[in-house]
């Protein structure tokens, strides 16, 4: 049974400290409504999210910390009240039939979350006890996750003493121990080494080839663009943008961006920068500077040099960079993802 | 309800607690059979201490065993496996409703606090013989209340960990579990405050005294006791209250 993911208008607003698997910091703080004398500081972390993913998709939640992604997942994955709003997997609704739908799902969590107190192997294996498999189908599948994740010559010791990259994989192939219809990876490649993240890819796409649905979040561009068919990209708890990679990268206008500094605010500068030929639009950042997004790049670099000398003003530094996510964020926002 | 998650989880803590046999043992009776044998043999040996004090000494070292062994059993691992490890989640994903996984742990704590009440007797009989005058007249009557003493340290063991914050370990300890156990009729029969009344009346509010006074009406009924009937109840009572607390706030700790 292949089983989506969709989401009605999701709300959570925290009362107190998100916990820290909802991501922490970056919320808006919101002056709390009504005459209550003890005014609880309210925190926004989901304002309205729709989102519908179909089964067998691979699917990214992209953003900054404290976007919202974590909650999301954790409303998905039961974890999480929603104040208003519906979410559904496959069929059930999250909030009103957790164990079927928990049933459903794999969830590898933000931070390790091993069971300090049990080997690799018994990790998998009672992680499959927990799903009712037999326990002849346990140790197989046990073994057949720690030949793929390559912990074999690690699975009989206590994880106490693994590596982060060690423990990530272990997490992913507990997730996996059940053969869930929908994966659930909270910033899975957060801290793994580039070879141990090729690994990771791979594995997702492997299991994606099953017909699993995957949802991950990542703040990670790279991952997001090559590894998903689909991604959202929310801030402050709202979608800002969703497609595929190529129409979100294709969204952005002109699709180049030219990051210009330069030492002196000058309108005449700015008004001549925008008929430049293949310039879509032009952004003041602070003052001092301008975004220039226009459908071509490095060609046009020496016309900008010809008329910042014509115009007075002196560039102090020019960065390019190809049609990304990252141009797309920082159109919506303004800001950088890594910011 | 399913079972299959629900003993795959019981068996999981079993599995822990097999591997951690030597050290569970030490923690839990290291402390109380030294007791046992300064106060039980070298007191009363010496002359300080009447030779009955045997008889007495034994039910309440028995509830301070079961006691601190049920609520160790289960406050330690949910306050570290929420907080410091959040080893947790993967049990409160189990396909199980949440509440039922605080059950599991309160029925291991039992079996836990349970195993050590059981082991401790024999244990004490030995250090202190001869002169050991256990008379068990009513050995089902002994049974329910162990069983409710078990229940009791294993509640109230979810309940403090899930109302305590995690930079408060030490002070459970220092501010509830050590005053609870001197003020806890375990050294002494409850008969014995006569002399301080208002503590006399203060102490009853303090569980351990209905563990130790009904261990001591049911393992040795010549000693003064509280009645029987009143030690059922009031353990019952606080059971009730402190498994509803502590599987609320337990909910509340796993679901933001």
């Amino acid at each position: 049974m292949l089983a989506g993911i969709r989401t009605v208008e999701l709300r959570k607003v925290y009362t107190s400290p998100p916990p820290v698997a909802a991501g922490g910091g970056g919320f808006s703080f919101r002056a709390p409504g009504g005459k209550s004398k003890q005014p609880k500081p309210q925190i926004t972390a989901l304002d309205g999210i729709s989102l519908e993913i179909r089964p067998g998709e691979i699917f990214c939640l992209l953003g900054p910390n404290g976007a919202g992604k974590s909650t999301t997942v954790g409303i998905l994955t039961t974890r999480v009240r929603p104040t208003s709003g519906q979410a559904f997997i496959g069929e059930h609704d999250v909030w009103l039939n957790q164990v079927a739908v928990k049933r459903l799902i794999g969830v590898v969590g933000q931070r390790p979350n091993l069971d300090f107190n049990l080997t690799a192997r018994e990790i998998l294996t009672f992680h499959g006890a927990y799903f009712g498999l037999p326990h002849h189908e346990r140790m197989k599948r046990a073994e057949a996750l720690l030949e793929r994740f390559k912990l074999t010559d690690r699975a009989d010791q206590m994880v106490r003493g693994f590596s982060g990259g060690m423990m990530q994989r272990l997490s992913i192939a507990r997730a996996m121990v059940h053969d869930p219809q929908v994966l659930f990876l909270d910033e899975p490649s957060a801290g793994l080494d580039p070879q141990t993240r090729l690994l990771l890819w791979e594995i997702v796409r492997e299991y994606n080839q099953t017909g699993k649905t995957i949802l991950l979040t990542t703040h990670n561009m790279e991952e997001a663009d090559t590894l998903c068919q689909r991604l959202a990209i929310i801030d402050h708890g709202r979608v800002i943008a969703l497609g595929t990679p190529r129409e979100l990268k294709a969204s952005v206008p002109g699709g180049f961006l030219l990051q210009l500094r330069f030492g002196l605010h000058s309108g005449e500068f700015l008004e001549r920068l925008q008929k430049l030929s293949g310039v879509r639009e032009v952004r003041v950042t602070d003052g001092v500077g301008a975004d220039v997004y226009a459908d071509r790049g490095g060609s046009l670099i020496p016309e900008v040099a010809h008329l910042a000398s014509a115009s007075g003003v002196e560039l102090h530094d020019v960065h390019i960079s190809e049609p990304s996510l990252e141009n797309l964020f920082l159109h919506h926002t303004g800001r950088s993802l890594r910011e | 309800m399913n079972w299959k998650t629900f003993l795959a989880i019981l068996a999981r803590d079993a599995h822990v607690a097999r591997r951690n046999v030597v050290a569970l043992l030490f923690q839990t009776f290291l402390q109380p059979l030294m007791f046992v044998f300064i106060f039980g043999r070298v007191m009363v040996g010496s002359g300080y201490m009447p030779p009955s004090y045997k008889s007495l000494l034994l039910p309440g070292i028995m509830a301070i065993c079961m006691v601190g062994t049920g609520i160790w059993a289960v406050a330690m691992p949910v306050i570290a496996e929420f907080q410091f490890t959040h080893e947790i989640e993967d049990r409160l994903l189990a396909p199980m409703d949440i509440s039922w996984l605080a059950v599991e742990k309160v029925v291991a704590g039992t079996l836990q606090s349970l195993a050590a009440g059981l082991m401790v007797i024999p244990a004490a009989w030995l250090l202190l013989r001869p002169g050991v005058d256990l008379r068990v007249p009513h050995p089902l009557l002994f049974a329910a209340v162990a069983l409710l003493v078990a229940l009791f340290s294993a509640t109230g063991g979810l309940a403090l960990a899930c109302s305590m914050q995690q930079t408060h370990i030490g002070l459970m300890f220092s501010l509830i579990v050590a005053p609870m156990i001197f003020f806890g009729c375990t050294y002494y029969p409850w008969s014995a405050l006569e002399k301080f009344p208002i503590m006399q009346k203060a102490v009853l509010v303090n569980p351990l005294v209905y563990a130790s006074e009904g261990l001591r009406a049911t393992l040795v009924p010549q000693f003064p006791h509280l009645p029987l009937l009143v030690v059922l109840a009031v353990l019952v009572i606080f059971n009730l209250l402190l498994f509803t607390a502590g599987l609320r706030w337990f909910y509340g700790k796993a679901v933001s």
